[in-house]
């Protein structure tokens, strides 16, 4: 696709894909709680939630009642006002990591004839803003533990603490890699070098099994669940929480699984390239869905490490390798 | 599982299975090659696997495992000591019980009372008899002592009611006379063993 031939990027066009990646993806998210129990149930040979609706499907709605119904109760000594932002930050962070990331390749509406960009913001750093804002995004867990005045709580925040200083860096190493490939921070680079039909894991399979890892720890799912693992530390950060603050961590918890599955995708797995005779669109969807699937899957097969077997793992393991691997990707540019 | 099976449980000559632990690795190097053999080992992915496995059995091969419990109901091992039932007479439909109060002086927690009287044919007649469930431990006792088979434990465990008054009076515990022929006799507890016949001595007539 040559970029000269794109229609222009109207102010309408970006309005429309915010509040298309707002809408679909805080349903998703939501939606996401639904397949996330299913499957597992599947896995383990239950039914799941089948009671309320066709199939369960309306069990959603059931969870969205109590949700927004249930006593919000902020603890007696805790810091009222970190207590009470502590949510937004998880659920607004992840949504804003969202604006920068591809989700479905470009298209124009056809009557109104308003081009809907395939990113909400191109800015040229996309990555590296992506990251970092997932990365602000532990600031949820870290306020909230430590401003409810519980010792789980504080016990889950220092688990934060130790969680993103180890994971933070395997993640920049492993995809510093594909960066040098590309020559470029902006997902859509990205997606264009791979328009041929090469994915980049072909190239970078280490970076792309680092980067999974490392995003497995950014979402807090199973296998480093450690902020809130129930049987470790109650419920951790989200201890004292109730109703929809609760329900906001949740939600910015499944967008940044989502956004770990785009990032994934377009980074390693070609984006919303064409693929034989798959549309774009289809594509992204399905990858983005596989890798929704593929945390559940792991979610139900792995059990879960402990805090300093994730640093061993992160600082030990993974973070020589993302060295190594970049150094080797830099010798052979060099040689090439 | 079969009565017998029940009857004969002898603990510890079931089959395990040990597992086979190596030792854990003392020396560096020792712990480096257990990382690295575990790192290429595809263990992880054999967990994937059996997961994935299992769902495509729970989906397609009809291995759910779920009861889904207020619907279907697990048959219960026939010694299960629910909510008494007083059994009647197959032939005659007259109730079991013959009023000699062994059920009534073994509870130990007192919780038969039982009040009975002679009928027009000179024959016991049981007029009052009630279990109060808010003492009965369930032992099974009764069911044991009882010569005539009459009370025994029933199968209904689904004990939540209003009022413990609704399991507890005789009629209640009946079995109603129009489903006389669905009445199944108790093999569970107190109840003779399979092998009695075996067990029996014959008994000298002659001293
Ligand atoms: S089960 Fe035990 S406690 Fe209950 S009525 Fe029979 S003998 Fe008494
Ligand atoms: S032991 Fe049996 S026969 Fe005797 S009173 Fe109790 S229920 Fe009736």
């Amino acid at each position: 696709m040559d970029s000269t031939m794109l229609p222009e990027v109207t102010a309408v066009g970006v309005i429309i894909k915010a509040v298309l990646i707002l809408a679909v993806i805080a349903a998703i998210a939501g939606f996401g709680t639904y397949i996330e129990r299913k499957i597992l149930a599947f896995m383990q040979r239950r039914l799941g939630p089948q009671h309320v609706g066709p199939y369960g499907l309306l069990q959603l709605a059931a969870d969205g009642i109590k949700l927004f119904t249930k006593e919000d109760i902020i603890p007696q000594h805790a810091n009222k006002i970190i207590f009470a932002v502590a949510p937004v930050i998880t659920a607004a962070t992840a949504f804003i990591a969202l604006a920068a990331v591809p989700v479905f390749p470009g298209f124009t509406i056809p009557l109104v004839d308003v081009y809907v960009p395939s990113i909400a913001s191109d800015i040229n750093v996309g990555i590296l803003f992506v990251l970092g804002m997932m990365a602000a995004g532990l600031y949820g867990p870290l306020l909230a533990g430590m401003a409810q005045a519980n010792k789980w709580g504080i016990l889950g925040s220092a688990r934060t603490a130790i969680q993103f200083l180890s994971y933070e860096v395997v993640t920049g190493l492993s995809i510093l890699a594909p960066i040098m490939m590309v020559g470029s921070l902006s997902f859509v680079d990205f997606n264009d070098y791979q328009a041929d039909g090469t994915w980049l894991v072909v190239y970078q399979p280490v970076a792309f099994v680092l980067f999974l890892i490392a995003g497995f720890a950014e979402t807090n799912r199973t296998p480093f669940d450690l902020l809130e693992h129930e049987a470790e530390v109650i419920s951790g950060y989200v201890t004292e929480y109730s109703g929809m603050r609760w329900g906001l961590f949740f939600i910015g918890e499944y967008a940044n699984m989502i956004t770990i599955g785009v990032i994934a995708s377009v980074v390693f797995l070609g984006g919303y390239n064409d693929f034989w005779i798959f549309p774009g669109w289809l594509m992204i969807i399905g990858k983005i869905a596989f890798s929704f699937f593929f945390m559940l899957w792991v979610r139900a097969a792995w059990p879960h490490v402990r805090p300093d077997q994730l640093m061993w793992l992160c600082w030990k393991v993974l973070m020589p390798l993302a060295v190594i691997n970049v150094v080797i990707t830099g010798l052979v540019m060099m040689i090439i | 599982m079969s009565l017998e099976q029940f009857k004969n449980r002898n603990v510890g000559t079931q089959n395990y299975v040990k597992l086979d632990l190596a030792h854990t690795p003392t020396t560096g190097w020792g712990q480096f090659k257990q990382v690295v053999g575990r790192t290429f080992k595809p263990e992880l992915f054999v967990g994937l696997w059996v997961t994935f496995r299992e769902m495509g059995n729970a989906l397609v091969g009809g291995k759910m495992h779920t009861t889904q419990y207020p619907f279907e109901k697990l048959p219960i091992s026939p010694r299960y000591r629910a909510i008494h039932d007083m059994l009647r007479l197959m032939e005659s439909g007259n109730y079991r019980c013959i009023g000699c109060g062994l059920c009534e002086k073994i509870c130990i927690s007192n919780c038969i009372s039982m009040e009975t009287k002679y009928d027009e044919n000179q024959r016991k007649e049981v007029s009052e008899y009630t279990i109060n469930f808010g003492r009965c431990i369930f032992c099974g006792y009764c069911a044991e002592v009882c010569p005539e088979l009459a009370i025994v434990h029933g199968p209904r465990y689904e004990t939540a009611s209003e009022q413990r008054a609704s399991f507890s009076l005789f009629e209640d515990m009946l079995t109603p006379i129009d489903k006389l022929n669905l009445q199944q006799e108790y093999d569970g507890f107190g109840a003779i063993s399979p092998n009695a016949d075996e067990n029996i001595k014959p008994t000298p007539l002659a001293y």
